[in-house]
């Protein structure tokens, strides 16, 4: 072995290490950073604040479901809106006439959304791009006049009432913190789980499906397999949101599931970055707080200036604000942390390499 | 079989309705792979124009002539300032802009016009003709739009403009080679589009009353209708709107309560494109690998 390789070696070790530490080091690090600061935010705001924040971590979690699909697969769905209204009436339902602790109400409705949603998914493997489109928009529609009619199980058009979940004594917080941190709790179980499905080989085969459906199943993919797979696990997070708002609103009504909700949730998907993971939270703010933003501006025509403000985020940031600044900010960073000290560029460990 | 025949009937008319605004639906979609969500907000719109030059002491059909007009530049505006920013941009944001102008035109209209339902004068008499099969409000709603086919037929057919606006639909890319200003066809096709959803809208209008809201359920069944016929057949769009018209007006009828009767409408359009994918006239998209 020459004395040039163990060099070189060295070189390639040093160039994948920013500041002294690797890049997975550097991710943990603000991974970190930005759990301890949603942890110590609910102390330092309002118990309104409180609320509409984890009304944001509810949001993003509906919106991570989307992506999934949307985003990850390339089906479009108006009707996701739909999924949120089964998990919110799942939950309502089983806390209001059976009793269910709030917790215990997540599983269940994860469950009847997952099957639901591969039910859905199974139709929808015969539709594309438009099509699949209408039909999610027929169900988004459809929902509250559902909700309406059977009013037996549903309370009709005046919906449910749920007392709203205490906290443990112990712990001496109130109401809204503790809820807030159950929902930032499933929050991050759902980005490590989406992450663990959509960095690995299924998101890979999601991802080939939604480029190039032949191209993918030339290569082995079980396109319908995958395909309802990402209807399943979409839904299932959706419908896991919609259980946590049953309760964190304390309060189920048809008319709060309208197609509204579901473009929304399609807005915040397109607005955060359709397939990232961390868009979902920026979808999650702009869902929450842009409405407000625009009735403070304007009494007369808020809806009007929130679609400004959407048109204006898709023209400067036409990938969403993840898509469109995540690469930026990546190469930024890679080169404000990046000393050549330490060993140049990786294309220069390549050459070194190359005798 | 007097009354199903009567239901029949006012399925038709109600499915003009339908067939024109799906007609625009496809005529925006051929030529840019895009579904207008806004269609419907800006048929909604003209109709507000039409209603203010009515009340300003216009006779109908000047109000109505007019609506077209400025309704036609209206259309022709939005694509060249709105729509063409994100023409190459993926799908999903051309999906959001449509989305977004839907929250635009419904929020400006319940501004400018209030949310007040208005009464909207209709232009035929209101009676009961053919042995009570249909009323002449019908009759003449039939009238109007089959009018408005012949006239759109004419212009695609027989003029130079619309061979250019064909093949700037079918192959931008040539018809650029052969010197057709494909932008401006879209542009137009955009302005023909706003304009037969302004005749929608007016002819809906003495029926279902002028609001904000008025289009949003005919959207949803022009849309059923245009992919029932076949998103890529203007035909389609005639025969799929007609069908969906008469089906919701028998179905609410009929077999349920009304309160459902959008639900099972649309399922059993979701039910005929299983077996149908790709709509009745619609033709399967083949993908050369």
């Amino acid at each position: 072995m020459s004395k040039g390789f163990t060099v070189t070696a060295a070189d390639k070790l040093a160039a994948s290490q920013y500041g002294g530490l690797s890049l997975d080091a550097w991710r943990w690090i603000g991974t970190l950073a930005l759990i301890a600061v949603a942890a110590a935010l609910p102390f330092a705001i309002s118990s309104y604040h409180v609320f509409e924040l984890t009304m944001v971590i509810i949001y993003t979690i509906a919106v991570l479901g989307l992506n999934i699909l949307t985003g990850y697969n390339g089906q479009i769905s108006l009707g996701h809106g739909g999924f949120f209204a089964v998990g919110a009436y799942t939950a309502a339902i089983l806390m209001h006439d059976y009793g269910v602790p709030y917790w215990a109400t997540l599983p269940p409705a994860a469950l009847i959304c997952f099957v639901l949603g591969v039910l859905f998914g199974l139709p929808a493997l015969r539709f594309e791009g438009p099509y699949l489109a209408l039909v999610t928009l027929a169900m988004a529609v459809a929902t509250p006049q559902v909700l309406k009619y059977f009013d037996n199980w549903t309370g009709g058009q005046q919906g449910i009432n749920l007392v709203k979940p205490s906290p443990p004594p112990l712990l001496g917080i109130d109401r809204d913190r503790w809820l807030y941190f159950v929902a930032l709790a499933v929050l991050l179980l759902a980005i490590r789980v989406a992450a663990n499905m959509l960095n690995g080989r299924t998101g890979r085969a999601l991802v080939a499906i939604r480029d190039h459906p032949i191209a993918a199943a030339a290569m082995g993919i079980d396109n319908a397999r995958y395909k309802t797979l990402a209807f399943g696990t979409s839904t299932l997070f959706t419908g896991v949101a919609g259980a946590l708002s049953a309760f964190v609103v304390g309060f189920v009504a048809p008319e709060s599931f309208t197609l509204f909700l579901s473009l929304s949730f399609l807005v915040g998907s397109a607005i955060g970055g359709i397939a990232t993971i961390s868009g979902a939270i920026i979808g999650g703010f702009f869902i929450e707080f842009v409405p407000n933003l625009a009735n403070d501006i304007s009494d007369a025509a808020p809806w009007a200036l929130y679609g400004v403000a959407m048109l204006l985020f898709m023209y400067a940031m036409p990938r969403g604000v993840v898509g469109t600044l995540g690469p930026w900010l990546a190469r930024s960073m890679r080169h404000f942390l990046h000393r050549p000290a330490l060993g140049g560029s990786e294309e220069d460990c390549e050459r070194r390499i190359t005798p | 079989m007097h009354g199903l025949l009567q239901q029949i009937f006012s399925g038709l008319a109600a499915g003009a309705i339908y067939a024109s605004l799906a007609l625009a639906l496809v005529m925006i979609y051929r030529a840019t792979e895009l579904v207008n969500f806004a269609q419907g907000e800006m048929a909604m719109f003209s109709t507000y124009i039409a209603w203010s030059l009515v009340n300003a002491g216009l006779p109908f059909w000047a109000a109505f002539l007019l609506t077209l007009i400025v309704s036609f530049l209206g259309g022709m505006a939005i694509e060249r300032v709105i729509i063409r920013p994100v023409e190459n941009a993926p799908v999903l944001a051309a999906v959001i802009v449509t989305i977004a102008l839907v929250l635009i035109f419904n929020s400006l209209a319940g501004w400018i016009y209030t949310y007040t339902v208005q009464d909207f004068p209709s232009p035929f008499p209101d009676r009961p003709v053919l042995g009570a099969l249909i009323t002449t409000q019908e009759l003449g709603v039939i009238g109007v739009t089959l009018l408005m086919l012949l006239l759109l037929f004419s212009f695609f057919r027989f003029t130079k403009t619309g061979l250019a606006m064909r093949a700037a639909a079918q192959n931008p890319e040539s018809a650029r080679l052969c010197g057709i200003p494909v932008g401006r066809m879209l542009a137009i096709g955009w302005g023909l589009a706003a304009a037969i959803g302004a005749t929608a809208g007016i002819m809906v209008a003495p029926v279902l009353f002028l609001d904000p809201y008025m289009m949003a359920g005919v959207l949803l069944y022009a849309f059923a209708g245009a992919l029932l016929g076949g998103i890529s057949s203007p035909v389609g769009a005639l025969v799929g709107g007609a069908i969906v018209g008469v089906t919701e007006n028998l179905v609410g009828t009929y077999l349920i309560p009304t309160q459902l009767k959008l639900t099972v409408a649309l399922a059993l359009i979701i039910l005929v494109l299983v077996f149908r994918p790709h709509g009745l006239f619609g033709t399967a998209i083949v993908q050369r690998v």
